[in-house]
């Protein structure tokens, strides 16, 4: 068993047009027994970033912290917001500072950048950065969460399509796998505001 | 010990609340060579004396303006293997930044970066401060910055300012010719006018330096053939 698969989870990040979503599953269990329904793995940075935590759950909740603090020190040193790119970047170098004792997460970061420019990157538990245009995947059901994004998403989505595509992709997406899925939460970033959603998937 | 009761340690408070050696260390700026520099409107000007002792020392190997990024760079005031001390470690804190976070250091956060370490050189044991003021330069997001940062750590962000042997003269100067709507070449010719009217026998290509930073946020020192062009310009 792969200590990455012990919580189960699934996270996809999606580019629209001026805006950007962010989703995850919402199951929390110990292998195949499942203990909580409501365990967001989602976490916010600032108005117009969120960070997404996939794999073993202790790990996300430190690295989330981490964060959390390091935003929290970049905000007074630098009297401003970290934009998503640096904060990408960022995330990759703290990961990597475990090279040889990682965290057991693979993160998602999602934002809008200067002028609304939507900001996507993934990387493995070490930190080797993959940023993308379109989507972005994580967690235990990879494979069909990929195949889900590829076949449904288009380029330039306002945020209601933008939502609905990633939702369908996440429902469907986790259906297939037994670690992940238990409804999902959705958050879109607009320039203006973010709207998150909960949403009921399929409860067995 | 010391000649005055408190000038034996550096971290002790005289009793009207002065440190000493912090005040030595501005006097040791004042006895150094000229620098100044200008903010324009679209870059900012450095520019410094480079006097020799003699003329035998070869002077195209004398370099006063560093670059530290490449849209940051810094001259100084003072004692010169002070200032290399100051430019080694805001290089080192520049690169650490960039590993960090892949990025280029703000302008601001670089001369933040030194002046915590002159402050910390005016408290640890076994030190003493630096006998340098430095005038930082660079251009970023924020648009074009010039900072003066002085030994005991304190930092400040000016239009325009001058240290060194000629400071008052220089500033005076500076406060009669600054306009806000100032552009870089004419900043440049403000400088050297500053310099040339504090200098001391001929002005030269070869016995000043000059740097600037504009739009480009490319920091760079002019050959000493740029500078001789400017100079027959001011006069």
């Amino acid at each position: 068993m792969s200590i990455f698969e012990y919580n189960g989870s699934a996270i996809i990040g999606m580019a629209g047009k001026e805006c950007v979503a962010i989703g995850s599953d919402l199951r929390f269990g110990v292998q195949f027994q499942t203990l909580a329904t409501d365990y967001q793995k989602i976490y916010r940075i600032h108005d117009k970033l969120y960070l997404g935590l996939a794999g073993l759950g202790t790990d996300a909740q430190t690295l989330a912290a981490r964060f959390k603090f390091k935003h929290n020190m970049y905000k007074l040193r630098e009297e401003r917001d970290i934009r998503p790119s640096t904060f990408g970047q960022l995330v990759s170098s703290t990961l990597y500072e475990k090279r040889f004792g990682p965290y057991f997460c693979s993160p998602v970061v999602a934002g809008l950048d200067k002028d609304n420019v939507p900001y996507l990157c993934g990387m493995d538990t070490i930190g080797a950065i993959e940023t993308a245009k379109d989507f972005m995947v994580a967690g235990t059901a990879p494979d069909s969460l990929y195949g889900m994004c590829e076949s449904m998403f288009r380029p330039d989505l306002e945020p209601e399509e933008l939502f609905e595509v990633l939702s369908q992709c996440l429902l469907a997406g986790t259906d297939r796998d037994a670690l992940s899925g238990w409804g999902a939460i959705v958050h879109v970033i607009t320039k203006d505001k973010t709207n998150s959603r909960t949403l009921k998937g399929r409860m067995d | 010990m010391g000649e005055s009761q408190y000038s034996f340690s550096l971290t002790t408070f005289s009793p009207s609340g002065k440190l000493v050696q912090i005040e030595y260390a501005l006097n040791a700026v004042s006895a150094g060579a000229t620098s100044l520099g200008i903010k324009a409107t679209n870059g900012v000007v450095i520019a410094t004396e480079k006097k020799l002792r003699t003329t035998l020392v070869d002077e195209t190997t004398v370099q006063k303006i560093s670059l530290l990024t490449p849209n940051v760079g810094v001259a100084y005031s003072g004692m010169g293997p002070d200032s290399r001390v100051l430019v080694r470690k805001a290089r080192k804190s520049a690169q650490a930044y960039y590993r960090l976070y892949k990025e280029s250091i703000p302008v601001a956060q670089l001369v933040r970066e030194t002046a915590a370490v002159m402050q910390e050189f005016t408290q640890s044991g076994g030190v003493r401060p630096f006998g340098v003021s430095l005038l930082m330069a660079g251009y970023d997001e924020n648009g074009p910055q010039l900072y003066q940062i002085d030994p005991s750590g304190s930092y400040f962000a000016w239009k325009a300012s001058a240290i060194g042997k000629n400071m008052t003269n220089a500033k005076t100067f500076l406060e009669k010719r600054y306009s806000d709507d100032m552009e870089l070449e004419d900043a440049i010719h403000t400088a050297l006018l500053t310099l040339k009217e504090g200098f001391e026998g001929q002005i030269s290509g070869e016995n000043i330096e000059v740097a600037v930073v504009g739009e480009d946020g490319k920091f760079r020192v002019l050959t000493p053939a740029e500078v001789s062009d400017y100079l027959e310009e001011v006069e």
